[in-house]
């Protein structure tokens, strides 16, 4: 399984905490920046667009790009200007909103 | 409200370098700053490298720790995690507005230096948008704030940046599967009559060099003159396929990291509606200054890759140019010391602009950036492609405020940051004009999205509860 | 060049009128400014909007109330030509109060016009628990709204943009980019002079150039008392449907963003945004819709309405130069459809043409 995650992680183990994505649990570095610590988990698509509900991921890393956004605790937040912290509940944007 | 004489926003080589003079000149100095440590993009995370990461990323990184350091020490006051969505000036002064940590606050200032760095020029090619496509930028970031290197990664573009990021891998024992490289053999030729002048940053150049060397010695594999460059995958990146010489090559991977060098981040100096020129070498806008910084709004500054690509060292060198203006304008220091005090930041200011010219003509955009086919998306926020803005140019739209109009490009989250440059080179070309006569988007707050919550709680009739 | 109309400003306003001229088989070339021109147009809150329009001038609440009627058939055939849904709704629309005495007040000045206008004014005043039926999401300090049944929004972006296209695939000519100098009379008719040195010659001329009349207008023979009233919107990010239908200051864009306005400020040619007013509109929709605490502003900007002294249009013939016309107002997304089916016949005189008689010029001289 960790074969296949897309990233490797140089840094030492840090202690874990327990957050949800979309419901399931998901234990992330303490204090890791959020959007690195999800792709380094193998999550990719972070939501889909409003628009036309095609998938997106971190692009800028920098707060730049908005496309990591996700939502946590109803508010819609940049995943790259994040923290990990515990009890984070996440939840991955779902798509078209448009009627 | 709280009045300080200089408010820095941005705490990169520019910022850091800019406060650290105006508070070694008396001034007293706030630094706003989103991120979580000082050293912007360049020097993320550099305080808190440790000695594995440090050995991977290189000296020229650990360097910034020291422009870091200085700043902690000389007792400024450094926002972090401060994200500033309106600048609001006025006679007495400028009123600088930003949220931190879920609340609104505001503070003002005599004088203000914008050192907002600068942003990957945006690399539309057919699935940029894909899950697993990132800027070569944050390959990097990921590396220097997180410690982690993809593993099945092509690096495709044009600029130095990709070979210190290759370098970098290569240190970290995972190369990049391959170096896609737009520019040509007839780049670098064009580029060398710039070789000349720009010998006075021959250090620069030493170190290009040698970071080639690195990477055929590691056997990386590198391709250049690559067109026609695009990304395969569903859900997620699963390949970068692009032609060479008239044939198709494909290289199966995970992650796709996309450079076409770096442009000024001018959001907030379009937001302040500054003079922009625009910079034919470079493809971009940057505001007008003169010698010290200040741009057409008196007593607002702008230092480092914000008024054009230069690199870190030379970002520093004016940040301290502009903090020593300041200084004078507001009484601390007369002509001769500013002068004085300028002499030697000026001197090495002018050593590292000079490989510049070269660079740029030896890595120039690709022209598949600058002129992408109809159907790519370039506004990632609205989903707009190239053919729909080229249909609003037919439809009379002549410049990118009234495409904003006829289809939202550039009115999502981002603001236009990724496609700004795009829309105007794309209306340029329609028209057959020049991009400077085009113009560019009108940015107004928030600079970075705010929730109505914190706007409201700044409400004066409304006292928070 | 040479048209039946050349048409002096290329926003909602005058490609209304262009496209209704069109239709009739007119000529018609239309000059419009450039990117950096004041437009009404595209900073516009979208609304097709009956009430608390003509309070003092009934003539006024009728016209808009023709022209919302006719927005219906206008849009279908709009989008049709321009192959675009403009995303109309008229299923009523609000005027919210947190407080009950000022929603008092608004309902007796409604009442008063619709007997003025023999009862054609269908309002009903929802109070607070009757509201929150129709809109769950207000929130407690929401006294209730008055619904207006006439009431409606489009995609004002939309309007534009298949103007544009249906204008021009009708057989018009826009020009961009140009600023009119100056319109003189020829043998036959008219010429246009533009900055450019373009050249139009056109039988008649018809000024809807928003702002641009403050500069023009004299020239041409009209008092043209227009001046910019400041309007600051902003917009949140896209969210689930959460409204059902627009009141006069939010309402839920077809995309899913929840635009909020607007100030009315008497600031002269500047547009940008300020702190204190964005922090009081954003402040007054967490009032009423208190889950937009959470939801992200990603964009605000200030937009100059062209206000007349009593804010209705101006429609005036020039005194003299014969053959031009003053066609002027702030609400040219609503009036959209007069202008585009009614218009053309009062510019041609024609036996059916609408009376406009109160909304000459002549008005500003009996004050």
């Amino acid at each position: 399984m960790n074969a296949a995650l897309p990233f490797r992680d140089l840094s030492p183990a840090a202690p874990r905490v327990r957050v949800t994505l979309d419901g399931a649990p998901l234990d992330l570095p303490d204090g890791a920046n959020l959007a690195a610590a999800l792709l380094a988990a193998g999550v990719g698509s972070f939501r889909a667009t409003p628009l036309s509900g095609a998938p997106r991921g971190p692009f800028c890393m920098m707060g730049a790009c908005f496309d990591c956004l996700i939502e946590v605790g109803g508010v819609t937040r940049q995943a790259c200007m994040m923290q990990v912290s515990a009890g984070l509940a996440l939840t991955r944007p779902k798509g078209r909103v448009s009627e | 409200m709280r009045m300080v004489d200089l408010i820095v926003i941005g705490a990169g080589p520019a910022g850091m370098a800019a406060a650290t003079e105006a508070a070694g000149l008396g001034l007293s100095v706030t630094v706003l700053d989103e991120q979580t440590a000082a050293g912007g993009q360049i020097y993320r995370a550099v305080t808190g490298a440790g000695a594995q990461r440090g050995a991977v990323l290189g000296q020229d990184y650990l360097d910034g720790a020291d422009l870091a350091r200085a700043m902690q020490a000389s007792g400024l006051q450094h926002l972090t995690g401060a994200v500033v969505w309106n600048i609001e000036p006025d006679a007495d002064g400028i009123t600088v507005t930003w949220s931190q940590d879920g609340h609104a606050a505001q503070m003002r200032a005599a004088r203000l230096i914008l050192a907002t760095g600068a942003l990957e020029r945006p690399v539309p090619i057919p699935g940029w948008t894909l899950p697993g496509v990132m800027t070569a930028g944050a390959g990097q970031i990921l590396l220097k704030a997180s410690g982690l290197v993809a593993e099945r990664a092509v690096l495709a573009g044009s600029g130095p940046l990709l070979y210190l990021l290759a370098a970098q891998m290569v240190r970290a024992g995972t190369p990049p599967l391959a170096l896609v490289e737009t520019q040509s053999l007839r780049d670098t030729i064009r580029a060398l009559p710039h070789l000349a002048r720009g010998l006075r940053g021959w250090r620069t150049l030493l170190k290009g060099l040698g970071l080639l060397a690195e990477l055929r010695r590691a056997g990386v594999r590198r391709i250049s003159g690559a067109r026609d460059l695009a990304v395969e995958g569903q859900d997620r990146a699963t390949a970068l396929g692009f032609a060479v010489g008239g044939a198709t090559q494909r290289i199966a991977c995970d992650t796709v990291l996309l450079h076409q060098g770096v442009v000024p981040n001018t959001q907030a100096s379009r937001a302040l509606r500054l003079d922009h020129d625009w910079l034919a070498a470079q493809q971009c806008f940057a505001p007008r200054l003169d010698a010290w910084g200040e741009t057409s709004q008196p007593g607002i500054f702008v230092a480092g890759d914000g008024a054009g690509i230069a690199g870190a060292l030379a970002a520093a060198e004016a940040g301290r140019l502009a903090a020593c203006q300041v200084a004078h304008q507001l009484g601390r220091i007369d002509a001769g010391k500013r002068d004085a005090r300028a002499r030697a930041p000026a001197a090495r200011l002018g050593a590292e602009r000079a490989l510049r010219p070269f660079l740029d003509a030896a890595y120039p955009p690709a022209a598949q950036v600058l002129s992408p086919a109809d159907d790519t998306i370039i506004c990632r926020c609205e989903e707009v492609t190239a053919g729909q803005v080229r249909g609003w140019a037919r439809l009379g739209c002549s410049g990118p405020n009234q495409t904003k109009a006829f289809g939202r490009v550039g009115m999502g989250p981002c603001q236009g940051r990724y496609c700004g440059l795009s829309v105007t080179a794309l209306l340029a070309e329609a028209q057959g004009i020049d991009p400077a006569d085009v113009g560019a988007y009108r940015i107004r707050a928030p600079l970075k999205p705010v929730t109505l919550g914190e706007v409201a709680s700044l409400d004066l009739a409304e006292p928070a509860e | 060049m040479q048209a039946d109309y050349a048409i002096i400003g290329g926003g909602i306003v005058g490609l209304s009128v262009a496209w209704g001229l069109l239709r009739r088989g007119r000529r018609v070339i239309v000059l419009d400014g450039d990117d950096g021109s004041f437009r009404a147009s595209r900073g516009n809150f979208g609304l097709v909007w009956v009430q608390s329009k003509g309070l003092n001038q009934p003539a006024y609440a009728r016209w808009s109330q023709q022209s919302a009627a006719l927005w219906k058939g206008f849009a279908a055939e709009l989008g049709e030509g321009a192959g675009t849904d403009l995303s109309l709704r008229q299923e009523g629309g609000y005027d919210f109060h947190l407080d009950e005495a000022e929603l008092e007040a608004r309902v007796a000045q409604y009442s008063a016009l619709r007997d003025t206008l023999g009862g054609d004014y269908p309002f009903e005043v929802l109070g607070h628990n009757a509201l929150k039926r129709e809109e769950p999401e207000v929130g407690p300090r929401v006294a209730g709204a008055i619904l207006h049944h006439q009431d409606g929004h489009v995609n004002p972006l939309r309007l534009l943009r298949g103007l544009a296209a249906d204008v021009r695939r009708q057989g018009g000519q826009v020009l961009t980019s140009q600023t009119v100098t100056d319109v003189t009379q020829t043998d036959g008719g008219l010429r246009v002079t533009c900055a450019s040195g373009q050249v139009v010659e056109a039988g008649r001329v018809v000024l809807s150039a928003g702002l641009g009349a403050m500069d023009l207008g004299a020239k041409l023979g009209f008092a043209a008392p227009v001046r910019p009233q400041r309007g600051q919107v902003l917009i949140t990010e896209k969210l689930p449907k959460m409204m059902n239908r627009p009141s006069g200051i939010i309402r839920q864009v077809d995309e899913g963003g929840i635009q909020i306005g607007d100030s009315k400020e008497e600031v002269g040619l500047d547009d940008r945004v300020t702190t204190p007013t964005v922090a009081a509109i954003a402040a007054r929709a967490v009032a009423v819709m208190p889950r937009l605490e959470k939801a992200q502003m990603v964009r605000s900007w200030g937009a100059l309405r062209i206000m007349s002294p009593d804010g209705l249009p101006i429609y005036q013939h020039s005194p003299t130069l014969p053959g031009v016309s003053l066609v002027t107002c702030h609400s040219g997304v609503t009036l959209a459809a007069a202008h585009a089916l009614r218009l053309p016949q009062w510019l041609e005189g024609d036996a059916d043409a609408p009376d406009l008689e109160v909304f000459s010029e002549r008005r500003f001289a009996l004050s």
